[in-house]
């Protein structure tokens, strides 16, 4: 692959991977006020 | 109105019932072929910017309209509309919330079918030592298209659409706790790890291994080479800002009507978040790593590159013959892990369009639960029939037209618009933001209200009026000039008008003609739309009866 590709894709695939897991992490420790009471 | 309240079993069962509403058959083969048909590198950075400036926006919209609508009861989007827009015609937009759904299952759950039924003939062998041609030639056959009779009667595919409606039908009679999300904890991660298997598969093979012909990274450098002066192509930016539409699936009133189960006080933005970025995931890391990398392995880049070579139907009638490269056995594993996420993409999504029509019936006639499912389930079995019966004669492709994307880009656009600027931005902030686990930057308030609805009025006009072939510049040129609007054949306008048609008569020699079966589709869906409409205004009558 090209520099210029990877320069592109590397940043890209990191944003998306960071965001979901972080999101889904979160989602995952936090169970909603309805589980919690539950 | 039913007092019944269902409420989600779990925050993961509802953020995985979402991003499995979103995960469609579109992750895997809409947007390969877009970015492909875009310029490859060229495409992605218009398509992540329209993400957080459209996509993410209207996820918290869709959300929060859901969830201000449950409060008061409502779980699908007429009701909803009504109590945003403070009008009693508002109510009528939202029947776009229902339509959509009704009709866009109705092809949707045909596509799942095919998806269950190459699954079966993964296992069972049928594509071993096939040719390109013959597989090719198995998939028109299998949907009946080889011949030139007006009806296709295609006795395997209605077998396998009947299976998959039953279960569609079965898992949304139990339930959201005990049907949907058992549905979406299961299909989600066994999604995920197939499309990872198939990924890691697909960007390492090498020219020379297992019958590749070149490196499968030269794909995905493809897909990756930026191309910044395209980013000044107006065709581009539309066609990356429709992806994300149509990707999330908003504009459909699904979302709406899974938020609506959500208390008032929970969270919504972190979980749209989480639902949204999860779609991304999917459609960037997988989706664009499986399909594009294995085509430009065995066939190349410029087989890749020319007109209609991947799409929607190469999955079914290329891909099965690229996994026999591999040997009988990862060939057949290979199958059942592409058409089985496929399928798991396809029902998580196809659930999740049953949901709204369901509680419309519900909420306002009364219905138990097991009842609305066969309701929905009959009225798809009637709307399916015409798409398989005709589908040779383009019924199929007129639904996911008008339905599929026309009606849900209008509806998107107003439920927009309704939301900042009829129920106001201040208060539709204090919507979304209340119970928010995560901050929101202030500077998306904004956003919302001025940027989301100008994308969505110009995803909304790219679909009204696209020029030929997208070529924005030169339609210009050609008004200016006086030589008119040059429309493309695929734009709404150019489908009224029948541009492209060769033979513009209904019947020949007492035989009716594709044009005929096309405006008669459309008339199927203008009638189904008038009927929704109608079946709204009983409501309301009822409702207001019972007041009285």
């Amino acid at each position: 692959m090209t520099w210029s590709a990877l320069a592109v894709m590397i940043p890209a695939w990191f944003i998306i991977i960071f965001f979901t897991v972080r999101f889904f992490l979160k989602v995952l420790r936090a169970p909603s006020k309805q589980e919690a009471e539950e | 109105m039913s007092q019944r309240r269902e409420r989600w079993g779990s925050r993961v069962g509802l953020v995985l019932a979402m991003a499995g509403n979103a995960v469609g058959l579109g992750n895997f083969l809409r947007f390969p072929a877009q970015a492909v048909q875009n310029g490859g590198g060229a495409f992605i950075i218009p398509y992540l910017v329209s993400f957080l400036l459209m996509g993410i926006p209207l996820l918290w919209v869709e959300w929060a309209i859901g969830r201000h609508g449950g409060k008061y009861g409502y779980h699908s989007t007429p009701g909803m509309m009504e109590v945003l827009g403070g009008g009693r015609w508002w109510k009528y937009i939202g029947v776009f919330g229902i339509f959509t759904n009704l009709t866009v299952a109705a092809y949707y759950c045909y596509l799942e079918s095919w998806t269950l039924a190459y699954v079966w003939h993964s296992i069972t062998g049928t594509f071993q030592g096939m040719s390109a041609s013959e597989v090719a030639h198995f998939f028109n056959h299998y949907v009946d298209v080889n011949d030139s009779s007006l009806f296709n009667i295609p006795i395997e595919a209605i077998g396998f659409f009947l299976f998959t409606l039953v279960v569609n039908v079965w898992i949304l009679s139990r339930g959201l706790q005990r049907g949907v999300e058992i549905a979406s904890k299961i299909g989600m991660p066994l999604l995920i790890l197939f499309g990872v298997f198939l990924a890691i598969r697909a960007i390492t093979l090498h020219a020379g291994d297992q019958g590749a012909l070149y490196d499968a990274t030269i794909g995905l450098n493809f897909l990756w080479e930026p191309q910044f002066d395209s980013l000044t192509n107006p065709k581009v930016w539309l066609a990356a800002a429709g992806q994300i539409f149509f990707t999330l699936s908003v504009g459909m009133g699904s979302i709406h009507c899974y938020a609506a189960y959500v208390r008032e006080q929970e969270d919504i933005a972190l979980n749209a978040s989480a639902a949204g970025w999860m779609n991304e995931f999917v459609e960037v890391l997988l989706g664009g790593s499986i399909v594009i990398p294995i085509s430009v392995a065995y066939f190349g880049l410029d087989w890749v590159q020319a007109p209609g070579n991947v799409g929607l139907f190469m999955g079914f009638r290329t891909m099965p013959m690229l996994f026999q490269n591999w040997g009988p056995l990862l060939a057949a594993l290979a199958g059942v892990m592409w058409f089985g996420l496929l399928f798991f993409a396809g029902i998580t999504s196809s659930l999740a369009m049953g949901q709204p029509v369901m509680a419309f019936l519900q909420d306002h006639f009364g219905m138990d639960r097991p009842r609305s499912a066969r309701t929905f389930g009959i009225a798809i079995l009637i709307l399916s029939s015409w798409c398989i019966l005709f589908y040779g004669n383009g019924a199929f492709f007129e639904f996911d037209d008008w339905s599929g994307t026309f009606s849900l880009v209008l509806f998107g656009l107003l439920e927009s618009i309704a939301f900042s600027w009829v129920f106001g931005i201040n208060k539709g902030w204090e919507e979304i933001t209340r119970g928010a686990e995560i901050k929101i930057p202030i500077f998306f308030k904004h956003v919302i209200k001025y940027v989301t609805p100008m994308f969505l009025l110009a995803v909304f006009l790219g679909t009204l009026i696209n020029p030929l072939n997208g070529g924005w510049a030169m339609a210009f040129e050609s008004l200016l000039r006086g030589n008119g609007w040059p429309l493309d054949s695929g734009s709404i306008v150019g489908k009224i008008l029948h541009i492209g048609m060769d033979d513009t008569r209904w019947f020949v020699n007492g035989t009716p003609t594709r044009l005929f079966i096309v405006d008669a589709t459309r008339t199927l869906l203008l009638m189904t739309f008038v009927a929704i409409t109608i079946a709204v205004r009983v409501a309301w009558k009822r409702k207001e009866e019972q007041q009285d």
